[in-house]
C-alpha cells in the first residue's frame, strides 16, 4: 500500500510540469510563448515586446494563476486566447503593436486541455478535463469594446476522457475532437451551437495510444483531409466525412527512433508524436516527436493519399526535443520552442528555448537558423526566452520530464494484479468472505 | 484440472450454468479505465468469435445492442424471436459477462440450430460504443434497469445522458429504436426527459406501442424485470425512434 502512495506523489510532482507553447500569428506580425502561468509576445513588425494589460473593464479578468495548456490565433489574426490549469480561458485583442488587451475572461469549472476558434471567428471552443467541449459566442465582438459577461454552454462530450487537441474544419462544418482513448471525433457544427452539436459526422479509429495533435492542410484544396498525430508514433491521414484512414506513416519507426520490427514498441512511450504543422502548398507536414533532436518532415502526396519521410532535420549542437510547434506561412518558417515549467528539482524551474527553420518548402532545402539570423533577433529571443542561459543537462532533464507528464497524464495506469487485489481489500463485499 | 469441477458450476439437469458461481457486486465503476480489450475500430470485431455459425462467409451485422445485458434475459428472449438478426450483449461486469457466455454456449449445445445469433461481450459501453459499432449500424438498442445513480454528482454516471444520447443516435440507423425501463421513478423520468429533448429522437406512439412485440419483453423477459414483477413493482419506460433532425437544431 505504501509503494502504491509514494508512486502516486511522485507523478503528481511530475504532472504539474508543463511543456513550452509557441504559436504564429497567421500574417507573422507576432510570436507568442506560454511558459507555466506567464504569457509572451514579441511583436515582428514593430521589433519590440509586447505588453499584456488586462484591466478593470473586463469583469474577473486576470493573469493567468496556473500552467497555461493552450494557445491560439483566430484564422485572421484578430484573436488570440489563451487557456490552463487555472480554469480560465482569456480571451486577447492583438490589434496594437505594443500591447494586448484581455477582451474577456471566461471560467470553466475544470481544468482547460485544449482550444479552437472557429475560422469565422464567431465561436471560441474549449475542452475540459472531463471531456466536455463548450462554446462561447464571440460574434460580433469589437475590438475596443470588452466582450460583456460570456458564459460557456456544453456542446458535447467524450465520456470521461480527456481531451487532448480540438480543431475546426478549414469550412468550419466540422469540429473535431481527440481524445486519449485513441478517438477522434468529427461532429457537424450547427448553426446554433448553443443547443449542442448532437450529430456526429464519424469517428476515426485507428490509432492505438492516445492521439496527440490534429491538423488540417492550410490550403483550401483538402478541407476534407486530417493529419492526426498519436502516443503510438505514427501520424496518420484520415478523410473527416467517412473517418477512412488513408494512410497510417511509423514515423519514429522511419526516422531511425525505433527498430522497424516494432519489438518491444509496446512498452516504450518514449516516441510519441508530440505536434503537427501543414505547410502552405499542403505538401509537406512537420512532426514533432519525443526525443528527437529536431523534427520530420513528411512529404504529401496527394492523388496517391499517402504520406512518406521527406527528411530529418537535425538540430545540431544542443538538445533540442521541440515541445511545441508554429508555421507562418507567408514566410515559410517553421517556428519550434522546447522548455518546461514546473519542473521539480533543478535550479532552472522553468526555461525556453526557440529555434526556427527556414525554407520549409519542396523546392528549398531547410536551414537551421542561428541565433543571430532568428527573425525579430536577440530582442526576441530576449523577450521569449529570457536571460538566463541554461545548461544542455536541463534540456535533457526538461525533455525526459515532459515526456513523464505525458505519459502520467495519457496512457492507462497498469497496476500488477497483487497491487490490484490489495486496493480492494478494503471492499466490503470482501471482508464478508473471511 | 479435474473434469467434475470445471462441470459442477453448471446445473445437472439443464446443462446450464448456475449463477451463484457468477454472483458479482450489483454495480460496476463506468468512471474507472479497466484493462479488458476493446476493438481499434467496427472492422476489427471479431464476428467468427462470436458467431461461429454465421462467420465466416456472412455479410450480417450485428443490429440489436442490449447495454448492460446483465444475466442476459432479453437477449435469450430475442434471440428465438428474431432469428435472423445478429444480437450482442455489453455488460461490464467480468464475471456476469462471464455467465452470459456460458449460458450461450449450453443454450447453442441444448438446442441446436438455434442461439448462434446472440453474443456477449465484456465492454464499457459508455466509452466504447464507437469501437463497435459503425454509423447507423444498429436498428435496436436496449437499456433495462440501468443503475440509476441517485446522487447528483453521480449523474454522469448514468448510462442515458444527452452528450450520451449524441453517440447512440450515431450508432443507430433512422427509424432506430431505443428502448429504456427502469422501476425507479426518478431515473425513468430522467430518461424520458433527456430522450424528449434530443433533436436526434421522437416518442413512439401509443399504438406503435402496441404493435411491436419487443416492448412486453422489457418487463417479462429479463431478471431484474421480472423480479420487479414479484414485488408487484412499478417499471416506468420511453421508448423513442432515432430521427432525422430538423434544419433548426442541426
Amino acid at each position: 500500500m505504501e509503494e502504491v502512495d509514494s508512486e502516486s506523489n511522485n507523478k503528481d510532482g511530475v504532472s504539474e510540469v508543463a511543456p513550452a507553447l509557441i504559436a504564429v500569428h497567421p500574417l507573422r506580425s507576432s510570436v507568442a510563448v506560454a511558459l507555466g502561468s506567464d504569457l509572451r509576445v514579441f511583436d515582428l513588425l514593430a521589433g519590440c515586446a509586447v505588453s499584456l494589460v488586462v484591466d478593470d473593464s473586463v469583469s474577473g479578468a486576470a493573469f493567468h494563476k496556473d500552467s497555461i495548456r493552450a494557445i491560439r490565433f483566430g484564422a485572421n489574426g484578430k484573436l488570440f486566447v489563451s487557456a490552463g490549469d487555472d480554469k480560465t480561458l482569456n480571451i486577447w485583442s492583438p490589434l496594437s503593436s505594443s500591447s494586448w488587451r484581455c477582451i474577456s475572461t471566461v471560467s470553466s469549472e475544470k481544468r482547460i486541455s485544449a482550444v479552437a476558434i472557429s475560422n469565422d471567428g464567431s465561436y471560441v471552443c474549449f475542452a475540459d478535463k472531463f471531456g466536455v467541449v463548450w462554446v462561447v459566442d464571440i460574434s460580433g465582438f469589437d475590438t475596443n469594446q470588452p466582450l460583456l459577461d460570456k458564459r460557456p454552454t456544453p456542446l458535447l462530450s467524450h465520456y470521461c476522457s480527456i481531451i487532448t487537441s480540438l480543431e475546426f474544419s478549414p469550412d468550419d462544418r466540422f469540429i473535431l475532437s481527440a481524445d486519449r482513448d485513441f478517438k477522434i471525433r468529427v461532429t457537424n457544427f450547427p448553426k446554433k451551437p448553443l443547443n449542442g452539436a448532437h450529430e456526429i459526422q464519424s469517428f476515426c479509429l485507428g490509432h492505438t495510444e492516445f492521439v496527440s495533435c490534429l491538423a488540417f492542410f492550410q490550403a483550401q484544396k483538402y478541407p476534407q483531409r486530417l493529419l492526426s498525430g498519436s502516443g503510438d508514433s505514427t501520424v496518420r491521414l484520415w478523410v473527416i466525412s467517412s473517418g477512412a484512414l488513408l494512410d497510417t506513416c511509423e514515423v519514429a519507426t522511419k526516422a531511425g527512433l525505433l527498430e522497424a520490427n516494432g519489438s518491444g514498441k509496446a512498452e516504450d512511450h518514449g516516441h510519441a508524436v508530440t505536434d503537427l504543422c501543414t505547410t502552405l502548398d499542403g505538401l509537406l507536414v512537420a512532426v514533432a516527436i519525443q526525443s528527437l533532436q529536431g523534427i520530420v518532415l513528411l512529404s504529401h502526396n496527394v492523388s496517391a493519399h499517402t504520406l512518406t519521410l521527406a527528411k530529418v532535420v537535425s538540430i545540431e549542437g544542443e538538445a533540442f526535443v521541440p515541445t511545441c510547434l508554429g508555421y507562418s506561412p507567408s514566410a515559410r518558417e517553421l517556428w519550434m520552442i522546447t522548455g518546461v515549467s514546473g519542473l521539480p528539482g533543478s535550479s532552472h524551474p522553468s526555461f525556453a528555448r526557440i529555434r526556427v527553420i527556414s525554407g520549409i518548402d519542396v523546392e528549398q532545402d531547410a536551414v537551421v537558423l542561428g541565433d543571430d539570423k532568428i527573425p525579430g533577433g536577440e530582442k526576441l529571443l530576449e523577450t521569449l526566452q529570457g536571460t538566463a542561459s541554461v545548461d544542455e543537462n536541463a534540456f535533457v532533464a526538461a525533455a525526459e520530464a515532459v515526456k513523464t507528464a505525458m505519459c502520467n497524464l495519457l496512457i492507462k495506469k497498469q497496476y500488477s494484479s497483487e497491487n490490484r487485489e490489495s486496493r480492494k481489500k478494503t471492499r466490503n463485499d470482501r471482508k464478508l468472505k473471511q | 484440472m479435474p473434469e467434475t469441477e470445471v462441470k459442477s458450476t453448471f446445473n445437472k439437469s439443464t446443462g446450464l450454468p448456475r449463477k451463484r458461481f457468477y454472483r458479482a457486486r450489483a454495480h460496476s465503476n463506468p468512471l474507472s479505465d479497466s484493462h479488458f480489450p476493446v476493438p481499434i475500430s467496427p472492422s476489427h470485431v471479431d464476428y467468427s468469435l462470436h458467431f461461429p455459425h454465421f462467420f465466416p462467409g456472412s455479410s450480417k451485422k450485428i443490429q440489436f445492442a442490449d447495454i448492460g445485458c446483465g444475466f442476459g434475459g432479453l437477449l435469450i428472449s430475442l434471440a428465438t424471436l428474431f432469428p435472423e438478426t445478429l444480437m450482442v450483449g455489453m455488460e461490464l461486469r467480468d464475471k456476469v459477462s462471464e455467465y452470459v457466455k456460458e449460458r450461450i454456449l449450453s443454450l447453442r449445445v441444448a438446442n441446436p440450430g438455434q442461439y448462434q445469433n446472440v453474443s456477449v461481450v465484456r465492454t464499457n459501453s459508455m466509452k466504447y460504443i464507437p469501437n463497435y459499432f459503425e454509423k447507423a449500424q444498429l436498428s435496436k438498442m436496449f437499456f433495462l434497469f440501468p443503475d440509476p445513480h441517485f446522487k447528483e454528482k453521480n449523474h454522469r454516471r448514468r448510462v442515458i445522458s444527452p452528450f450520451l444520447l449524441d453517440e447512440y443516435a450515431y450508432v443507430l440507423e433512422v427509424g432506430g429504436i431505443i428502448y429504456t425501463i427502469t422501476d425507479v421513478e426518478e431515473l425513468g423520468d430522467w430518461m424520458k426527459s433527456c430522450l424528449e429533448n434530443h433533436p436526434m429522437f421522437e416518442a413512439l406512439t401509443e399504438k406503435e406501442l402496441e404493435a411491436d412485440p419487443v416492448v412486453k419483453l422489457l418487463s417479462s423477459a429479463t431478471e431484474e424485470g421480472q423480479k420487479v414483477a414479484r414485488n408487484e413493482g412499478q417499471t416506468f419506460q420511453a421508448v423513442y425512434r432515432r430521427i432525422v433532425p430538423s434544419d433548426q437544431t442541426s
